[in-house]
């Protein structure tokens, strides 16, 4: 039994699938959602390497580095604006931060 | 009893494949979301695993270095500092579970038709990659991100420059409760700043120091 691109390629789109349902089901508790972007991001990787290693290329590997490397910087901005909303609004419920309606 | 290499291989991918979807699977379920950081850790181990099956080793220990040592830790620092609460966050849990489902079914059909008809059944042969490259993985990623693609490389660097920044700036505050230096005032402070002759006429009694004073 041979494992082919279609395997990683299922595997990811799992992957992905379930994060978009973890976003709708935890559309309240923002921390959930980012570990769900998180996932996300972990699945696209997933596809770029599967593809690097079957079409042996190697410019998929660089791309999954710059991902990392955006992902990390999206993480460490995402917490950061959570713990200052925290400290204003004494919550993170996504449905309470509705100022912007006016 | 012996395996032969794609047997093992499969017998692997199996593996961290079925450990990755149902950690997945945890973090999106997990009532504390303590327990849904430290599931998404197991999940990125699994795909470490699974990169390092494709011959990815370089990612595959930085996908470990920096995501479980640096981006979960800071997770898991923030909702540990948070104190949530919980049952309100997950009241309507239940209320989303259809929607949810709707829009998982879409994206597995959208994603099956386009797996199906490209790439599962042509079973296109791999194309091993050049001899010099698959010796040495890191070489090769590190020749490529540092002569052919250096200009992006220093973007990306830029942008983690700018992460740390923003991070900092964003929570950065001024405590009232607790004592610190304004170094700005400190270096601009002039002498009349420092001393204040306060003029008091000598037969003036203790009566008017109130008002002699203020000033």
């Amino acid at each position: 039994m041979n494992i082919t691109l279609a395997h990683y390629l299922v595997l990811a789109a799992i992957l992905f699938a379930t994060s978009v349902i973890g976003i709708f089901l935890n559309r309240k508790n923002v921390i959930v959602l980012l570990m769900a972007i998180e996932l996300m991001l972990l699945s696209v990787n997933m596809n770029f390497i599967a593809f690097s290693h079957y079409l042996s290329d190697m410019a998929g590997q660089v791309f999954v580095f710059f991902i990392l490397t955006v992902a990390a910087a999206e993480a460490a901005i995402g917490l950061a604006i959570l713990v200052v909303l925290f400290r204003k609004v004494d919550t993170i419920n996504a449905d309470d931060l509705d100022h912007l309606k006016g | 009893m012996t395996f032969d290499p794609s047997t093992l291989f499969a017998i692997f991918f199996y593996g961290f494949a079925g450990l990755l979807v149902i950690s997945a699977v945890r973090v999106i379920t997990a009532r504390n979301p303590v327990h849904a950081a430290l599931f998404l850790v197991l999940a990125f181990f699994c795909a470490s695993g699974l990169w390092m099956l494709l011959k990815a080793e370089f990612l595959s220990l930085a996908l470990i270095l920096v995501y479980v040592g640096a981006v979960m830790v800071l997770f898991i620092f923030v909702v540990m500092m948070l104190d949530l609460d919980l049952e309100h966050l997950r009241r309507d849990f239940r209320k989303y579970l259809p929607v949810a489902f709707l829009m998982g079914a879409v994206i597995v059909l959208e994603l099956s038709i386009v797996i199906i008809r490209s790439f599962i059944g042509t079973n296109a042969p791999v194309q091993p990659m050049p001899e010099e490259i698959a010796a040495n993985n890191t070489l090769a990623l590190g020749r490529l991100i540092f002569v052919d693609y250096v200009y992006a490389f220093e973007v990306a660097g830029v942008i983690l420059l700018v992460a740390i920044i923003a991070a900092v700036a964003l929570t950065l505050r001024n405590r009232k409760d607790s004592k610190s230096q304004n170094i700005h005032e400190q270096v601009n402070v002039v002498a009349a700043d420092r001393m204040r002759v306060v003029k008091m006429d000598s037969d003036m009694g203790a009566k008017q120091d109130n008002k002699g004073e203020k000033k």
